[in-house]
């Protein structure tokens, strides 16, 4: 039974969630003897007040962009992807082989392959997972978080013992050609006359990650793909009786995830550092979970969240620098942002319902 | 490789064995009731905080102790109204948990002791000491014996014993206690349990409740006992190791003990050998810190054996009407 219209559903519950999350943010500020007040000044000035803190928000937010959709697409197969951490540490070694050993004439080419190496190593990555849960039915939450523990392990050796320069103690790999370089906002922007600040590392990935969330919308919800993963994830029984596989269906949908994953690495790999560094995904996997929680798992729908975290994320570091307030403080409005959307949607939700049959029936 | 060599292992995989003890066990209240909790490592981290931090203001160990307990009991809680009461996904909720916990600490500790996410070390009474036990001197030099009681059991604090105790413990509440039926039973058909007459709701809450205590202890080991004080993000995955452990226990205690023994040996020898040397290759730490995961993955692979998880594990239960 529809109990409340469509926007109350996919913009009133998220809202409220957020405002609450928010309130609780603010409460533990106050607690810890911060203005909140002010400190929501300075978020803001710091990722939106220049076009070097957009420079910022708009990179966190592409990171953000694809490690939600990822977490979407399993989502909409009703899978839940933990993985996407590992996965993108695992696309960022794509990347990294392809920018350290393949001579590139020019930044495009480079840029165009190291997405198709992210993507599939991070494709390969989720795969393991995916066929454990397809074959042996063992639940993908374990086995994506096993292997984020076991990407971190394996990154950690092949960065302080195999691509590590031996002149370097860092345990990093060797720093990208320059005509790797890709372009930045400041670029792009400068074409169309547009004064960009030059240090904000928002690139062209930014668009590609944009162009992600149409695509994903049309394979979602315009192809008979699409069809077959939403109809999995709604009623796996039914989707069966339809005559759709559901081993093809969790390969199909994690690989894509993992893929996606995975190709946010080339944003905070190539776009980023120029080099591949230790930890160089940030926790973007879990803010990715947070964001398609917000965006109800839909393509569209989780750009305005991305863009929010990207906005915590260069705000909170402002924040750490300007105030006795730690960079942890974002984790903790993640956190509450995750609670509020995902686990408590039912306490948000059912008052909300109450309250519109009520409006209803007395209409 | 001599004797005192590997009684320096065995000793020290009891000690790293007892966080993941603590937690494996709270693991298997909870899930054995049908609550799954990857919020484990969460609830590990902000008693680990809290216990270090009041251990540190009033200079003893067991209110440290009890304000971990407490704290990790509140996390439990919020994870109970989640999906118990508001019938929540209870991975998502366990996740938000875990970020809460990592988040919280750092943030309180900062603002508490300004010393960049981390509580002053702990001295004297403040940590939980290394106890003696009786005749431990007078069998040292008797051969195995010595060994066994007087150095691998002997000088641990008191927590790591009552961790070996837990799992005697638990085995007799699941398995022999009318509470322990209920509770197996919540966890595979909450349905009959329903119509027998028992709140599902009140024994998922027990359940979570006793996870929150000995995740509570768990935390309180780490800050107060395995090391001295608390640093950011010190239970380092630990909780995730317990979930894995469970897997591999396949949810029952003494397999429990097995398997956190097992990933313990783990940690010690790659502690011990940060590079191991098997004569034809030499595994590197990373590949140790990796193996339990990787045994887990095995494990559920069903290479060896089928894992079976309670079978209303995850699903929020509604009362038919």
């Amino acid at each position: 039974m529809k109990t409340m219209p469509k926007w109350a559903d996919v913009l009133l519950v998220p809202l409220i969630s957020l405002v609450i999350a928010f309130a609780l943010s603010a409460l533990v500020i106050l607690a810890i003897g911060e203005d909140p007040v002010r400190a929501m000044e300075l978020m803001v000035t710091g990722s939106l007040g220049s076009t070097y803190g957009w420079g910022y928000t708009l990179y966190y937010t592409t990171n953000f962009l694809l490690t939600g959709l990822a977490v979407s697409i399993a989502f909409q197969a009703k899978l839940f992807n933990i993985g996407g951490e590992g996965q993108a540490m695992i696309g960022g070694l794509g990347v990294a082989l392809v920018c350290l050993f393949i001579p590139w004439p020019n930044w495009w080419l480079a840029m165009i392959a190291a997405i198709l190496a992210s993507a599939l190593f991070g494709a390969m990555w989720a795969a393991i997972p995916a066929w454990l849960q397809a074959k042996a039915g063992s639940h993908i939450v374990i086995t994506t978080i096993m292997f984020n523990f076991i990407a971190a392990s394996l990154m950690n050796y092949l960065l302080s013992h195999v691509l590590r320069p031996t002149t370097s103690m860092d345990p990093a790999t060797a720093r990208f050609d320059n005509v790797l370089r890709l372009p930045r906002l400041h670029d792009i922007l400068g074409l169309v006359g547009i004064d960009f600040s030059r240090s904000g590392p928002a690139n062209i990935m930014l668009f590609v990650a944009l162009a992600f969330c149409v695509l994903a919308y049309v394979l979602l919800w315009r192809t008979r793909l699409g069809f077959e993963i939403r109809a999995f994830g709604q009623s796996e029984a039914a989707a069966h009786y339809a005559g759709i596989s559901s081993f093809k269906i969790i390969m199909v949908a994690m690989l894509i995830s993992g893929a996606l994953a995975g190709t946010m690495a080339v944003n905070s790999v190539m776009g980023g550092p120029q080099r591949l560094v230790m930890n160089a995904v940030e926790g973007a996997g879990f803010i990715g979970i947070a964001v398609a929680l917000m965006g109800r798992s839909h393509p569209i729908g989780i750009i305005a969240p991305a863009l929010l975290f990207g906005f915590l994320f260069q705000g909170g570091s402002e924040l750490a620098i300007e105030t006795s307030i730690p960079r942890d403080m974002i984790v903790i409005i993640q956190a509450l942002v995750i609670m509020f959307t995902g686990a408590l949607d039912n306490m948000v939700r059912r008052p909300l319902e109450l309250l519109f049959l009520a409006l209803r029936r007395r209409a | 490789m001599d004797i005192a060599t590997f009684v320096q292992i065995f000793e020290s995989t009891l000690r790293l064995a007892t966080p993941l003890l603590f937690a494996c066990l709270a693991g298997l209240f909870s899930e054995r009731a049908g609550i799954f909790d990857i919020g484990l490592e969460g609830k590990l981290l902000v008693a680990a905080f809290f216990s270090a931090s009041i251990a540190y203001v009033t200079g003893s160990a067991w209110l440290g102790l009890a304000a971990g307990i407490g704290a990790s009991v509140v996390f439990s809680l919020i994870h109970g109204v989640a999906s118990i009461t508001f019938r929540g996904n209870q991975l998502i909720s366990g996740v938000a948990i875990n970020f809460l916990a990592a988040g919280m600490t750092v943030v309180v500790a900062q603002s508490w002791f300004q010393q960049g996410g981390r509580t002053p070390p702990l001295v004297g009474d403040a940590r939980f000491d290394r106890l003696s036990l009786p005749f431990a001197n007078a069998l040292h030099d008797v051969p195995v014996v010595g060994q066994i009681y007087g150095q691998i059991l002997n000088q641990h604090s008191i927590l790591v014993y009552f961790g070996l105790l837990c799992v005697p413990l638990t085995w007799w509440v699941l398995y022999r206690t009318r509470f322990g039926l209920r509770l197996r039973a919540v966890g595979e058909n909450p349905a009959a349990v329903d119509t027998a007459g028992i709140s599902v709701v009140r024994l998922r809450y027990a359940a979570i409740v006793i996870a929150g205590v000995l995740c509570g202890i768990g935390g309180a080991y780490l800050s107060t006992a395995l090391a001295a004080g608390f640093v950011k993000d010190m239970s380092a995955g630990r909780g995730y190791i317990a979930l894995a452990a469970l897997i591999f226990a396949k949810w029952r205690p003494w397999h429990a003990l097995g398997a956190v023994l097992l990933f313990g040996m783990l940690e010690a020898i790659a502690n011990r050998w940060p590079n191991l040397d098997l004569g034809i290759i030499t595994l590197p730490n990373q590949f140790m810190t990796a193996l339990p995961y990787i045994l887990t993955v095995v494990i559920l692979a069903g290479f060896v054996g089928k894992a079976i998880p309670p079978r209303a594990g995850g699903e929020p239960y509604v009362k038919e009407r």
